[in-house]
């Protein structure tokens, strides 16, 4: 009984797959360090938060996992940052497909001034060749994943623009999902929204993470440990801590992360 | 406690909790130690008040209850406030069911004394049990005040004495009333209240268990783990 008991328990997390792995990262906005020594797992079709106080290094972090920082000089990473068995801090590495592959999704909704199907076909187009049957199937089942689809068939040809917030926010998870990552990375992706786009974009959160590995930036303490399975503790560009998120929720093993999360902090 | 928090109203309503679950806690304490004067002396008007008194502590218990929900719904705890707060709701249980263990106490002595004599000394029979428990529940108050998780694992341990006690008080009873039936309803009256003793040490033991569990993070309830600790 004690064994089919045992059987019915969840793996260890220590055997769950990982998708991309940090080991020593270091990263610079000029001369100021704002990583320090940063090495951590992300897993596989799970969900991963980064939380801490404003300008502790989350969001940077967040930005090197698909190079979003090389868009301005003078920011460097150092360390390695292991994708798909390659460093892709090294130069050499294709940074378009990186970001086809490491999806990001912003604080504020970005929807391109163009209409909703075109906002999702966009990108689509830069990877991929369709025809419009099939790119036509994409925008539904991109639409679909992001639960977008019933609010906005019937127009397709409308502005992205004249959607609500958290529809906005829901293309543009939609956008990124059109171009099949592997990883979302979700920079605050519910700060500007009221509490029910909030609640749907969580909700998709947990259905996303069937097929995505997603990470998350977030001030909301109570979304990471609603939404994540692993947690991120960082403070002044440090990882205090990292585990699963039900133990740091309950009985974090650093002070430092239980004055945080505790509301002690500051 | 591990520093403040920065908003200084939630930091009163933890505050605010806590030292009224100690209020709660010298309460049930008193209604303790005054039914076992009433069983020991006999004062009938003063077990009628311990009887009386559990009304309070019934009160608190509502009171307490709603002020920890208020706390989860406007602070959403997150680790040790949690632990703490989930430990409260479940010590305000243990110590209303003090509160009327006493109560069971004080209206057994009540009954006991009003039939007259008992054929045997019968507080002698408890007074060991009875110190032992007073000890307990005083000590367990005083681990959950200070956040005390070795005094709380020695409290554990403590509790075993007080089983083992009541077990021979059994037996003892079970003697007299085979040795003699005109003891039978004083002897059974005995029994009610060192069963009702025994439980109040219970009761310490679960407030012990739930202090590991503010201060580590640790469920031991139903295992082994604190007497194993105790005794290494």
């Amino acid at each position: 009984m004690n064994q089919a008991m045992l059987n019915t328990t969840p793996a260890p997390a220590a055997a769950k797959a990982k998708t991309i792995e940090i080991q020593g990262l270091n990263f610079y906005y000029g001369k100021t360090q704002s990583l320090k020594n940063v090495s951590l797992d992300i897993h596989a079709k799970q969900v991963t938060a980064f939380i801490g106080p404003s300008g502790c290094g989350k969001s940077t972090l967040l930005r090197t996992l698909n190079r979003m920082y090389d868009l301005y000089p003078g920011q460097r990473a150092e360390g390695s940052i292991m994708y798909r068995g390659r460093n892709i801090l090294e130069p050499g590495v294709d940074v378009n497909m990186l970001r086809a592959k490491v999806g990001m999704v912003f604080q504020k909704p970005t929807p391109f001034p163009m209409s909703i199907y075109d906002n999702i076909a966009f990108g689509v187009r830069l990877y991929e060749n369709l025809s419009k049957g099939e790119m036509d199937e994409r925008v539904e089942w991109a639409l679909k994943k992001a639960a977008l689809w019933e609010e906005a068939k019937d127009k397709l040809n409308k502005s992205g623009l004249s959607l609500s917030g958290g529809q906005q926010q829901r293309l543009c998870i939609a956008r990124g999902v059109a171009v099949k990552p592997d990883v979302l990375l979700l920079d605050e992706p519910t700060s500007a929204l009221d509490p029910i786009s909030t609640a749907k974009i969580e909700e998709l959160i947990s259905e996303l993470k069937q097929d995505y590995t997603i990470t998350i930036v977030t001030h909301n303490m109570q979304q990471a440990a609603r939404c994540s399975d692993y947690t991120a503790y960082m403070y002044l560009g440090e990882l205090v801590e990292f585990g699963e998120t039900d133990q740091i929720f309950m009985n974090p093993a650093r002070k430092e992360t239980q004055d945080y999360i505790t509301g002690r902090f500051g | 406690m591990t520093g403040e928090h920065s908003s200084k109203q939630y930091d009163q309503e933890l505050e605010g909790i806590r030292s009224q679950v100690l209020l709660m806690g010298g309460m049930v304490e008193t209604q303790f130690e005054e039914a076992l004067e009433c069983f020991r002396i006999g004062d009938i008007a003063r077990a009628e008040r311990v009887m009386a008194e559990d009304q309070a502590v019934n009160q608190l218990e509502v009171s307490l209850d709603d002020a920890c929900s208020h706390l989860i719904v406007k602070r959403q705890p997150t680790a040790n406030d949690l632990r703490t707060v989930m430990a409260t709701i479940k010590v305000i249980t243990d110590l209303e069911r003090i509160g009327d263990e006493a109560t069971k106490v004080a209206r057994t002595a009540k009954s006991l004394h009003e039939r007259g004599t008992t054929g045997f000394a019968h507080y002698d029979m408890i007074r060991t049990i009875a110190k032992a428990t007073s000890e307990l529940l005083h000590d367990s108050l005083d681990a959950f005040a200070r956040l005390d998780g070795k005094q709380a694992l020695q409290i554990i341990a403590g509790d075993e004495v007080v089983d083992h006690e009541f077990r021979t008080i059994l037996r003892t009873m079970v003697t007299y009333m085979m040795e003699d039936p005109r003891t039978i309803s004083s002897a059974l009256d005995t029994l009610w209240v060192a069963k009702a003793i025994e439980r109040i040490g219970d009761h310490a033991k679960n407030i012990a268990e739930y202090v590991i569990y503010v201060v580590e993070g640790r469920d031991i309830r139903h295992s082994k783990v604190a007497l194993d600790q105790v005794t290494e």
